[in-house]
């Protein structure tokens, strides 16, 4: 964001540059920089809450204010505790002769389309697998936990690039089985650490790493502190 | 897991460093054309999704708002933005304040980067300058950065 900064200003636009990690936007030092200390995600805070948003947008227009370069802190953290996790009522397992993951997959479908037809599908399936081959890549991944080379595995795409879909997936699902807008991160760990796909993924991602691929191929299946 | 441990990753990474600091002074605010420039890699569904290193820029048309996030890096949450695209692309809160006459006008066509870029040297001497210029046509006095 601030390299683009610089390049605007040169160019004779005005800019400001909001960023959420401080020591980042305080090396790279755009010539208007706020740094938010929000989540990772949401630079602008909240979300559903306008006025939030606009008491942020007003403190970086304000910044336009300023005759030279200028850096400021806005007066307000959002702190992730690493602690909340959404709270997702599943569906009860339907078809016991498959997998669990696969099971649970096919029973939050209707909570998926449930979401994608209030919010449209902004993060969920589509990068590389559609909706309804999440169970093909699920059960994937299940035979990369098992022990099938990732690349004899079927893997319907770049693994990072189908873990992010599964993980899209039950995220946007999961906006539709809970009845609270979920704070940062607190669907990421129910999806990692609550559910059988996130579950399978982890065991997948582990084993490619036991198995010595090559780092880059695994580890992005998942956030970098796992 | 935490925020914080996903941003003590990435905190130590480089970015590149600029000897001077350009600086435009801007027309006043409430005259001023916004456009909204996100590192977020966000584009329209019909559009060419970003591939991993991919340095280009997508255009977000004002209308429709059918986003969609094509960010390739799992290190940030994602739920804000399925909620409520303005957790990221505050675009009905510029339309807002150009309603309350607090900023000029907004801007028709926005832009979009991938912000996870390792190397952003192809960034900085074409696709950064491109999509200057491409603001510069829609006469866009201010522009908004906002990454994820």
């Amino acid at each position: 964001m601030s390299t683009l900064a610089h390049l605007f200003e040169a160019e004779g636009i005005a800019t400001i540059a909001l960023g959420s990690i401080k020591s980042q936007i305080e090396t790279t030092a755009p010539p208007r920089g706020l740094w938010c200390d929000f989540p990772l995600g949401r630079p602008l805070g909240v979300p559903s809450d306008s006025e939030f948003q606009h008491r942020v947008l007003s403190k970086a227009f304000e910044l336009l204010d300023s005759p030279e370069p200028i850096f400021a802190e806005y007066d307000v953290s959002i702190v992730d505790d690493g602690t909340e996790v959404m709270a997702c009522p599943m569906p009860p397992r339907h078809d016991p002769d498959l997998h669990a993951a696969i099971d649970e997959a096919n029973g939050i479908r209707p909570a998926y389309d449930r979401a994608i037809a209030k919010y449209g599908n902004r993060v969920g399936a589509g990068r590389t697998v559609q909706a309804d081959e999440i169970t093909t890549a699920i059960d994937a991944f299940i035979r990369v936990a098992d022990g099938t080379p990732w690349k004899e595995a079927g893997i319907p795409g770049i693994p990072a690039r189908v873990s992010q879909d599964i993980r899209g997936y039950y995220e946007t699902a999961a906006l539709a089985l809970s009845d609270h807008a979920p704070s940062a991160w607190a669907g990421t760990r129910w999806f990692l650490d609550h559910t059988e796909a996130g579950r399978v993924v982890m065991a997948a991602r582990q084993a490619m790493a036991d198995a010595g691929e090559a780092q880059p191929i695994w580890f992005y299946m998942a956030p970098g502190d796992r | 897991m935490a925020d914080s441990d996903v941003k003590a990753m990435t905190a130590n990474l480089e970015g590149v460093e600029f000897e001077e600091t350009a600086f435009t002074t801007p027309v006043p605010l409430n005259e001023a054309k916004v456009a909204i420039v996100t590192s977020a890699s966000l584009h329209h569904p019909e559009d060419e999704d970003f591939s991993p290193m991919d340095t280009g820029y997508r255009v977000l048309k004002s209308q429709p708002r059918d986003y969609v996030m094509g960010h390739w890096s799992p290190n940030f949450d994602a739920t804000g933005f399925a909620l409520d695209i303005n957790t990221v692309f505050p675009i009905d809160r510029l339309d807002e304040l150009a309603a309350q006459g607090t900023i000029g006008s907004v801007a028709e066509e926005h832009l979009a980067y991938a912000g996870n870029q390792f190397d952003l040297s192809a960034i900085r001497m074409d696709s950064g300058p491109a999509g200057a210029k491409f603001l510069k046509e829609q006469d866009v006095d201010v522009v908004l950065l906002t990454p994820v």
